[in-house]
């Protein structure tokens, strides 16, 4: 393909190895931040204040450095790819703010709701609530765009506002996955029942993408569906099914286990749930490889001067091991069932 | 709508979510450090009332993240949607320092917080005090890398401009610029004396309402003494950093200064009311030589004016207020932390009075930072980077009614909660469980605990 560059030369690889980086914090981000948003969308199913609390603690230590891969995640678009970042942020202007917005409104509801007035701490859940789902659903509309390459229309923008659904149900599968794991008792029975109302919602969703996602893009059709390309794709699909299935299966025997007391099992619908996570992960950078966005600007194309990334490069392959260490630490210090947040 | 000019829309955008946003990471660069103080006091004495301020200002100090952090993903995303312009002219230069302010502080800084506030119990209170280090540490690299970027922009070194664009020839040169060592010593000793100020704040708060236990003495006494400390090496530093400005950004001085047209003998202007159209000050106030004195210590050294830079020079008026609002709030920290950092020395008791004007300045800081703040930035104008690029060459082309709705969200939000921030600290002063607390927070399991159940 004459889009690739040598690759041989820094000003081949090092676009590549920054788009890896990019792709690694976003998919570090819809996990991590992709529990906690979930837990948030959650809240409102919880009977009582104790279980919100409990349901709150459980992301308590979490959620900062959550927020961080988007940081990091979109700050390496704007180092490493200015030219896209202005295009794809300008084409997204009126849902990124919405996002920002609802991250800002969750992030401080999360403080607020355990130190303002006991009498405001309702509306504060309310706010945090409504933060989650916002924050969520704008992520998957503008996922959607950059998918469609931007292109306006109401049917393009039904596309998008459907995969913020989709995204949403995701969300809502991951949080319910950690809670399983997180919480212990009623709680935790009732998380099993969330499971299972997300889990069919996000297989209509993956579905529904699946088949729509080649419809709208004839490029994206083209790349799946010729051959040898459908053969050695078609594990794809077929892994995430059976995913499917294992969570199924686990989320069906959960209830009777857990009223023995026995947690065997507790981490296999998060665990699944991330493997599907990856797998539409994987098939997306493959549907838009090279493209940072579609037909218009490849990722060479968006580069910056490579001296500059080198720099940055040096720092990425020193610190990131780093920041993968201490967050590793801080999730072992944190293992287990959650506990009450007071300090 | 064509009316409204995006560019001056996506301004006041930008200026509104910075402001906002300073304000956080102002309190948390040094309310981290005075955690760190109090939680070595406690550890060195053992005395209970060191562990009971850490346990009261932690609380704020979390509220007070959270604010930063939020307000600082809309920064990351405004950099681009705003001001596409700068990335595409100095992204060779902005883009490395602002990708190692997210490796080296913002990871460090978000993952310790999780340990700092609820960790204890299920780590040592080693590794505690470690982690309690590390988010100090991270909040002030953050201030360290994302200052020399900004100072950067006032006094651009180390690059070359090939084909349009910002080309690095000296990191050391870019990241040491000539206004980077007074700048990022300015904002730290700031950020230190708005904190003092809200600790002897809240601290005369809670004692007004016999609230008077020895972790509240110790607070007050506490911000009363790095407030006296820190004040008169701020003056000095102030000093320092106006006359590198002079240097560099002879503009931005003239402005602060007030002077229109280059004197010899040029006076300090008290008091005016700049008029842009005729280029003369009304109403003025002034000490006659003064400014040329402090400035080139020659009672006769020339000034250039304001009129010498032609349309390159900021808006006059709101920059010399905003250094007027600045250098007033300072006199001001400077009168009042004194008169008590010596009643304190001599052991006499607080008087309400002074608790009052103590409460009122709570916030005093944040005054003067964000005046500081608009003296250097208003007065960096029409550059983005000084000599460079302008504001108006960055600017998007995003329509402005876009930028008109998502500005009044903005706004709201703001504003909602910059007043339940304020409202909210004053209420956790007010809030009895706070008065006293256990030592051990409650329904904390021990790792060691957890180990042994899940061995049984």
């Amino acid at each position: 393909m004459d889009l690739v560059p040598d690759l041989s030369q820094p000003a081949g690889w090092l676009p590549l190895v920054f788009v890896g980086v990019m792709a690694l914090s976003m998919l570090a981000y819809v996990i991590l931040d992709g529990y906690d948003l979930g837990v948030g969308v959650l809240l409102r199913h919880a009977d009582d204040g104790a279980q919100k609390d409990t349901m709150i603690a459980s992301i308590g230590p979490f959620w900062d450095a959550n927020e961080t891969w988007l940081v990091l995640g979109v700050g390496v678009l704007l180092v490493a790819f200015p030219v896209a970042h202005g295009v794809i942020l300008g084409h997204l202007y009126l849902p990124v703010a919405l996002m920002l917005v609802a991250l800002t409104l969750r992030g401080v509801a999360f403080d607020f709701r355990v130190k303002a007035q006991a009498s405001h701490k309702h509306l504060w859940d309310r706010a945090f609530q409504l933060g989650s789902m916002l924050a969520g659903w704008s992520q998957g509309y503008m996922l959607g765009a950059l998918i469609t390459g931007f292109q306006d229309g109401a049917w393009n923008m039904l596309f998008s506002a459907l995969i913020g659904l989709c995204l949403l149900a995701a969300y809502r599968l991951l949080g319910a996955g950690w809670l399983i794991m997180k919480t212990e008792g009623r709680l935790q029975r009732k998380a099993v029942d969330w499971a299972w109302s997300s889990l069919w919602l996000t297989a209509l969703g993956i579905a529904t993408i699946s088949i729509v996602t080649p419809l709208v893009s004839s490029r994206i059709f083209d790349k799946w569906f010729a051959f040898p390309n459908v053969v050695l794709l078609l594990p794809i699909p077929l892994v995430t099914l059976v995913l499917f299935v294992l969570i199924a299966r686990s989320l069906r025997r959960l209830p009777k286990r857990l009223e023995q007391g026995n947690e065997y099992g507790v981490a296999v619908p998060f665990a699944g749930t991330i493997g599907i996570m990856l797998l539409a992960f994987y098939g997306l950078a493959y549907s838009l490889f090279p493209w940072l966005v579609i037909d218009r600007i490849t990722l060479w194309q968006a580069a910056s001067a490579p001296q500059a990334l080198m720099v940055i490069f040096y720092g990425v392959v020193l610190v990131l091991p780093v920041i993968i260490a201490y967050t590793v630490f801080a999730y072992r210090v944190f293992w287990g069932k959650s506990t009450a947040l007071v300090y | 709508m064509d009316s409204w000019d995006p560019f001056v829309l996506a301004r006041i955008q930008f200026a509104a979510n910075i402001t906002f946003h300073i304000l956080f990471p102002t309190i948390s660069i040094s309310l981290g450090w005075a955690l760190l103080f109090f939680k070595t006091r406690f550890v060195a004495t053992g005395q209970a009332h060191w562990m009971q301020a850490y346990q009261f200002w932690v609380k704020i100090f979390a509220l007070t993240f959270a604010l930063g952090v939020v307000s600082g993903i809309t920064m990351s995303f405004q950099f681009g949607t705003n001001w596409p312009g700068f990335m595409n002219t100095v992204g060779n230069v902005a883009g490395p320092l602002l990708a190692y302010e997210v490796l080296t502080a913002f990871f460090l800084e978000a993952t310790m917080l999780g340990i700092m506030l609820f960790g204890r119990g299920r780590v040592s209170e080693r590794v505690h005090t470690l982690a309690t280090l590390l988010v100090a540490l991270g909040t002030t690299a953050s201030a360290f890398w994302i200052l020399a970027l900004n100072s950067w922009m006032h006094t651009p070194a180390g690059f070359e401009m090939i084909d349009g664009q910002a080309h690095v020839t000296s990191w050391m040169q870019v990241i040491f610029n000539p206004s980077f060592p007074y700048r990022l010593t300015h904002m730290l000793i700031a950020s230190g004396l708005t904190v003092s100020f809200l600790l002897a704040g809240i601290s005369a708060y809670r004692w007004l309402r016999h609230d008077r236990g020895a972790d509240v003495l110790a607070t007050l006494k506490a911000g009363v003494y790095a407030a006296a400390l820190l004040i008169p090496v701020q003056i000095v530093v102030g000093d320092l950093h106006g006359l590198n400005t002079l240097e560099h950004q002879p503009a931005k001085l003239a402005a602060m200064e007030g002077i229109w047209q280059t004197q010899k003998g040029a006076p300090a202007v008290l008091f005016a009311l700049p008029d842009e159209k005729t280029q003369t000050n009304r109403y003025e106030l002034a000490i006659p030589k003064l400014a040329s004195f402090y400035l080139t210590h020659d009672w006769n050294g020339e000034i250039k004016g304001i009129a010498a830079f032609g349309d390159l020079h900021p808006p006059v008026a709101p920059v010399f207020w905003a250094f007027r609002i600045m250098v007033g709030t300072g006199l001001l920290m400077l009168a009042v932390s004194w008169f008590n950092a010596w009643r304190i020395r001599k052991g006499r008791a607080m008087m309400p009075w002074m608790a009052r004007v103590l409460v009122a300045m709570t916030f005093s800081g944040w005054v003067a930072v964000v005046s500081g703040w608009y003296v250097t930035e208003i007065g960096r104008q029409p550059w983005l980077v000084h000599g460079v690029l302008t504001a108006a060459q960055a600017a998007s082309e995003v329509p402005a009614a876009n930028i008109a709705i998502t500005l009044t969200m903005y706004l709201l939000l703001y504003v909602a909660l910059l007043l339940a921030y304020v409202r909210v600290v004053f209420y956790l002063a007010r809030k009895p469980e706070t008065a006293a607390q256990p030592l051990q927070p409650a329904g904390v399991r021990p790792r060691a605990l957890q180990a042994r159940e899940g061995a049984a």
